[in-house]
């Protein structure tokens, strides 16, 4: 059963990157929200997938009458999704504002691409002032 | 290159702040004047605090005869520098910058010559090296000035770490860090297998610092800084500092044949080298500086040598040198101050208008020129008896002692002559005499040179021996005296005065023939050395932009490549312990919801439009929150699928203003399928970790505990929210705290994008 979720988070991962080496931009934002969902995958089956029951204490009991779903990583889960979420929303502005700037979305494109000033400093004259 | 001072008239007379100062050398030279006769009597002063133990390096100071000698050339030329400076720099804006750094490369000096310790004389080493970079940088407004610096600090710095290289070497060979102790390890190193590296590190280290060629050429160009500076960086410091190197090591790596024949060649040609391009300039400044090298050579020359003869001929020259040729340069100096010009053809009868000035220069000339009742005189005596009495190569030693010493006979004429007696081709303007701060030096310095040459006997007694005795085992007596009587010394004196009246007389054509001879050179080492720093900069110019070139693909392919050889390379041998075939077992609904994730995520990959991409990502989403359904997760289900939907609102809003996906060029077919296999080992790799993390036994202490007291400590019948409102509170608050900067940024970045 975890085998294979393993095998699925690994393909979302796998696709995740492959978008994200893409070098557009939109794409790579897909690829960030997809590798969020296959970590907090991840995350999730770390507890193990053993009880299907909720994590909840019932009103006659003060601990979990039968075995419940592992609570731990579930709240893990939730800030994880919370800060993926905030993340992924820069990152959409970042994306508005940089075509603002640059025009375009593809990296390996023109203004993203940076070529380093020539060092100009050295043509010094002084081979001739003495040997 | 001038120091761009404007004439006397417009500037004050002098700083009262810099003759202040000079009385820091001032005090430093009594004290060791105080030191002084216990030290002759043979005492030798050593104070000592640890620093760090661990890596041997103690704060220990010596003070020996050698430490003695230079001890008080560098406080007596720091102290009349000092004062020099207060009047030659007057009405400069960074007067206290510049006494700050004139003082501070005196005590780094002072540090070098009084270290017990080798490290601690490295860090003063580097010291020294930092402060001359700062001191011929000083008019840093000029370009020529920064670049004379910078090679300057380039130079000696790489020397310096062949310095350090070398006392490495020796601690690795056994050799004591202090050298008061060396005395007790005896012929140990020099017969040690390690010997010829730790000796070529070290006399590299001195070389460069000595302007030793082919090192030499920063020294000439150093000429950038004010005089005071080229005067104190000539006479008393920096390139003084590898000689007190090579007299410091003598008697711990001296004495072998590879010593001796290295130095006296290298000396040798540095002396020649040297006093041959001396005649070539115009540039009154210029050609001291040549003659310096010249200077180094034969003291490098003589420390080659291992009789006391040879020896002494170095301590004695290092003075006279030191007295004349801090004289010379601040007197030059004040030539450059008063008229506004150093060039020899713009020059001439100055004896009238600086009588002053012209009597030092004299006295400093006739020294450095070695007529009989000078230092100098003594100097070249025991000179030519030192050359003759090496134990590698004399003759060689001799001739290059005997050319060199001619050329400087005539280079001395020249620098008496031609300005002050000799007719400028210009009419030179009215000339006033060079304020009192500025003469004193060079008087002071001239009168020791005839006064030394008169006693003799009481130098050598008091300087000479007590400094050599430190470098030299032997406890032969040594006798400076002014008459040798009739022998070939007396006879090669004769003919170097012959020899340098002769050269004088030749010296335009001499000239000529140099300057035609030196630029018809297909190789030299300046040309080297800008053809190294160019090829050094734009190879680390080119590499940058290779490696930095702004391609997010690029870098992103290189993070996770390295990312999945490093982990990849340690875990492979585990995989196929761990590794477990799927199967399809446990509720089929999960079966389904996996084979709908799958599928969601083909149609993100394979998606030709934003739109279908966007529809594909909602059901990961969908199909993610429905898993954390089904295996008992309501909460985060709950989440979920509230963050999705809000993500595919602001994701549908944004990319409705950006241009669709298909307007980037294609990607090349070899550069996806690169891309896809990458991305496909990477997430295996991911599969193959999660299967082995499976496979370790579940710690559910913390979940327990939570279990456990979520009720009857928090209150909480839903434990996944007490853990975050209550256990982890302070992670929740994090959390907020990030979602508040994120949206914060996105607004900050919206509004400034409206306003542009």
């Amino acid at each position: 059963m975890e085998s294979l979720l393993a095998l699925v988070v690994g393909l979302m991962f796998g696709s995740a990157l492959f978008l994200m080496l893409s070098g557009i931009l939109v794409r790579f934002v897909f690829g960030f929200v997809l590798m969020g969902n296959a970590v907090n995958l991840l995350i999730f089956a770390s507890g193990r997938l053993t009880h299907v029951n909720p994590p909840l204490i019932g009103f006659d009991q003060t601990i979990p009458g039968a075995p419940v779903a592992n609570a731990l990583p579930q709240a893990l889960i939730l800030t994880a999704i919370v800060i993926g979420f905030a993340m992924t929303i820069f990152l959409l502005v970042l994306l508005y504002r940089a075509y603002d700037q640059a025009r375009t979305l593809d990296a390996d494109q023109e203004p993203f691409l940076v070529e380093m000033p020539e060092t100009s400093d050295q043509q010094v004259s002084e081979k001739k002032e003495q040997a | 290159m001038k120091t761009s001072l404007p004439s006397i008239e417009k500037v004050p007379d002098c700083c009262r702040g810099g003759v202040v100062s000079s009385i820091l050398p001032l005090v430093l030279f009594g004290l060791l004047c105080l030191a002084w006769p216990r030290v002759v009597q043979g005492k030798v002063f050593l104070i000592q605090w640890s620093w760090v133990p661990s890596l041997d390096l103690t704060l220990a100071f010596r003070l020996d005869g050698l430490g003695l000698l230079f001890g008080l050339i560098i406080t007596m030329t720091g102290f009349f520098i000092s004062l020099y400076a207060s009047s030659y720099m007057a009405g400069h804006q960074h007067l206290g910058r510049f006494f700050f750094y004139l003082h501070g490369f005196m005590i780094a000096m002072l540090g070098i010559v009084f270290s017990d310790n080798l490290l601690l004389l490295f860090v003063f080493w580097e010291a020294t090296t930092i402060l001359s970079f700062l001191l011929i940088g000083f008019d840093h407004h000029h370009k020529t000035a920064r670049e004379n610096a910078r090679q300057a600090l380039l130079v000696t710095g790489g020397g310096g770490l062949f310095l350090l290289l070398g006392i490495l070497l020796l601690k690795i060979a056994g050799e004591s860090m202090t050298i008061s102790l060396w005395a007790a390890s005896g012929d140990m190193i020099r017969d040690h297998a390690l010997y010829p590296a730790v000796f070529i590190c070290i006399l590299i280290g001195a070389m460069t610092k000595s302007a030793q060629v082919p090192f030499h050429f920063w020294l000439p160009n150093a000429m950038t800084a004010p005089t005071p500076i080229s005067a104190f960086l000539h006479a008393a410091t920096m390139v003084k500092a590898g000689i007190y190197l090579l007299m410091r090591f003598h008697p711990l790596l001296g004495g072998t044949s590879l010593w001796m024949g290295t130095l006296v060649i290298i000396g040798g040609t540095t002396a020649l080298w040297g006093a041959v391009q001396a005649l070539g300039p115009c540039d009154l400044k210029r050609i001291l500086a040549y003659t310096t090298l010249m200077a180094l050579g034969i003291l490098t020359l003589f420390l080659g040598g291992r009789t006391v003869l040879s020896l002494t001929a170095a301590a004695t020259f290092l003075m006279v040198h030191a007295l004349y040729k801090a004289a010379l340069f601040l007197a030059v100096g004040s030539i450059d101050h008063q008229t506004g010009t150093r060039n020899l053809d713009h020059l001439g009868g100055l004896l009238q208008s600086m009588p002053l000035t012209a009597l030092a220069v004299a006295a400093a000339t006739m020294s450095m020129a070695g007529f009989p009742l000078f230092f100098g005189f003594i100097g070249k005596e025991i000179m030519y008896e030192g050359a003759l009495a090496e134990d590698m190569f004399p003759v060689f030693a001799t001739i290059a002692t005997l050319v060199a010493n001619s050329l400087m006979t005539a280079v001395a004429a020249i620098i008496l002559i031609t300005p002050f007696l000799g007719f400028g081709r210009r009419k030179m303007n009215p000339v006033k005499e060079a304020p009192w701060t500025m003469r004193l030096g060079p008087a002071v310095m001239g009168l020791l040179g005839i006064l030394f040459g008169i006693v003799p006997e009481w130098v050598s007694e008091h300087l000479i021996q007590p400094a050599v005795f430190s470098f030299h085992p032997d406890r032969e007596d040594i006798r400076l005296v002014f008459f040798h009587g009739m022998n070939l010394p007396l006879v090669l004196s004769i003919l170097t005065l012959t020899l340098g009246s002769v050269i004088y007389r030749y010296r335009t054509f001499l000239r000529h023939r140099m300057n035609t001879a030196i630029d018809r050179l297909w190789i030299t080492t300046p040309g080297l050395y800008q053809s190294g720093l160019d090829l050094f900069l734009k190879s680390a110019g080119a590499f940058t932009n290779k490696i930095q070139n702004g391609s997010l693909h690029f870098y992103l392919f290189i993070v996770v490549f390295t990312l999945v050889v490093a982990v990849a390379w340690p875990w492979l041998p585990h995989i196929p312990g761990i590794l477990i075939f799927p199967t399809i077992s446990g509720p089929l609904i999960a079966m389904g919801l996996f084979a709908f994730i799958l599928a969601s995520t083909g149609v993100v990959v394979f998606a030709k439009t934003r739109l279908c991409a966007i529809g594909g990502l909602g059901g990961v989403g969908a199909g993610v929150a429905l898993t954390f359904m089904v295996f008992g997760a309501p909460d985060i289900a709950l989440t979920q699928l509230l963050v999705e939907t809000l993500t595919l609102i602001f994701m549908s809003l944004v990319l409705l203003r950006l241009p669709p996906m298909d307007a980037a060029q294609k990607r090349p077919r070899s550069r996806t399928i690169r891309d896809a296999c990458l991305s496909l080992g990477a997430g295996l790799l991911l599969t193959t970790l999660m299967m082995g993390m499976l496979q370790v036994p579940l710690d559910r202490t913390l979940t327990a505990f939570f279990e456990a007291n979520s009720y009857i400590a928090a209150h909480g019948r839903n434990i996944v929210n007490v853990i975050l409102v209550d256990f982890r509170s302070l992670d929740t608050l994090g959390e907020i705290c990030v979602v508040v900067l994120a949206a914060w940024a996105g607004v900050t970045l919206i509004r400034r994008t409206k306003e542009g």
